[in-house]
């Protein structure tokens, strides 16, 4: 199984452990990650100003990896959810297609066929699967009570993503989860949107949407939260803090990637997944698993 | 109720934005309103609501529509968009809106910021050396500090 390692721009700056963890849960499981020096951003965040230009990044990131002859996996819910949709919709579009081309040619580059784009999660879930990544285990997290958050665009538009995943009921990160025999936690509200998008528009606002979601998961009593994307991440993790000051309640809830979780059963040490860069402290967490 | 001044009318802006991706099924809305049921962003602030805003598109309410704050605060979550009974692309209507307002000269200030630094720079979070020192302790590949291909396209 070999990839063209999309990164992203949050992943490498902001949330290497993440990467880090990613990385060695690939490593062990065989999936071979191509590193592309050439890629930028995948033009998610400027969809909303400048939809002309998002498509075009998007286009010649996929083109990159296109000449590379590989699909492309992304640890990023937003940069898998930007750039399948642009591939779908070049696959339709040919007028798009040509303006696109028109541009790209600066670069020596030309789409033709757009790779196939997945989550690593979603990797996992439907190529590698549950009894393969079992094979690796070596740690049961019986002891750790996990809420898992979907998060948006690792889902949605469910038509560009293959409806892989039940939009109304998703289950392929539970189901991951569950595999190293942590308690799953239910909780209200838990599809909604981590409110991450809204930052640069109203920090209050985003905060408040967090906020319900923050909530709502530590009343449910999980010991920790799980998530699929970075962007989430800098919600849940890098803000909680100051979403705790600013609405004067307390949460302390540690927030681990999935590749953290799966990394964990399968022996991996602390730093070996990055866990001292998650911002709220995960050594209580990790106590009760005797790491 | 608040009257609505249907001088302030635009015939044309349907038309605009039935003839662009997001804005074809925008005719066919019902007020069901399941959009604004399911909505994490109205549950919060009750001025935000996409059926209230495809209802004002159709009746040409261009200013009141592309000078609002309100037509920001989409976070793009497409709840809205997999439930629509009536296959109204509403996510994909918010951004269409968003890039007609932009292009009328009114977006806040952390877009703006945000459009610049990607197309200037090619990452949201250029990578300088500081961070490709951080990345090297923690035993990850350097990446490169500069996006000369952004420069080319744009």
């Amino acid at each position: 199984m070999k990839y063209a390692f999309f990164l992203g721009c949050t992943i490498p700056a902001r949330a290497r452990n993440y990467e880090l963890s990613a990385r060695k849960v690939a490593e062990k499981l065989g999936i071979e990650l191509i590193e592309i020096e050439r890629f930028m951003c995948c033009g998610f965040p400027i969809k909303g100003a400048d939809m002309a230009a998002s498509n075009l990044m998007a286009a010649y990131n996929l083109s990159l990896a296109q000449e590379k002859g590989l699909d492309i996996c992304s640890l990023c819910s937003s940069c898998a959810s930007a750039l399948a949709e642009v591939a779908h919709h070049l696959s339709w579009d040919e007028d798009e297609k040509a303006r696109i081309n028109e541009r790209l040619s600066a670069v020596g580059l030309e789409y033709k066929k757009g790779p196939r784009v997945r989550h690593f999660a979603r990797i996992l879930f439907e190529e590698v699967g549950a009894e393969e990544i079992k094979a690796y285990f070596q740690k049961e997290l019986s002891d750790l009570k996990i809420a898992v958050h979907y998060g948006c665009h690792y889902l949605k538009p469910s038509q560009i993503q293959d409806c892989f995943d039940e939009v109304e009921d998703p289950k392929s990160i539970d189901a991951l989860v569950a595999l190293t025999g942590a308690e799953l936690i239910d909780y209200q509200g838990k599809k909604k949107c981590c409110g991450g998008p809204l930052l640069p528009v109203d920090e209050n606002l985003a905060s408040s949407v967090t906020k319900e979601k923050l909530d709502a998961i530590s009343d449910a009593g999980a010991d920790a939260l799980c998530l699929v994307c970075p962007f989430c991440s800098v919600m849940f993790d890098g803000n909680q803090k100051s979403i705790e000051s600013e609405f004067a309640v307390e949460y302390k809830l540690p927030v681990l990637y999935l590749t953290q979780i799966l990394g964990l059963a399968m022996g991996f040490g602390r730093k070996e997944l990055g866990l001292n860069m998650n911002v709220v402290k995960t050594k209580e967490l990790t106590a009760k698993i005797g790491l | 109720m608040e009257t609505i001044d249907l001088d302030r009318s635009d015939p044309d802006f349907l038309k605009e934005l039935i003839s662009q991706p997001g804005g074809e099924m925008i005719s066919a809305c019902f007020t069901c309103r399941s959009c604004v049921a399911g909505c994490p962003i109205s549950s919060i602030n009750k001025d935000f609501s996409p059926a209230k805003i495809i209802r004002m598109a159709l009746l040409g309410l261009k200013d009141d529509i592309l000078k609002s704050d309100f037509v920001w605060l989409c976070a793009t979550c497409y709840t809205c968009q997999e439930r629509c009974p009536q296959g109204v692309s509403i996510t994909d209507f918010m951004t269409l809106l968003k890039n007609m307002a932009i292009k009328e000269g009114h977006a806040p200030a952390g877009i703006r910021a945000q459009l610049k630094l990607v197309k200037g720079d090619g990452r949201i979070y250029p990578i300088d050396d500081f961070d490709n020192k951080k990345r090297n302790k923690a035993g990850l590949p350097l990446l490169p500090t500069a996006c000369d291909a952004i420069k080319e396209l744009f």
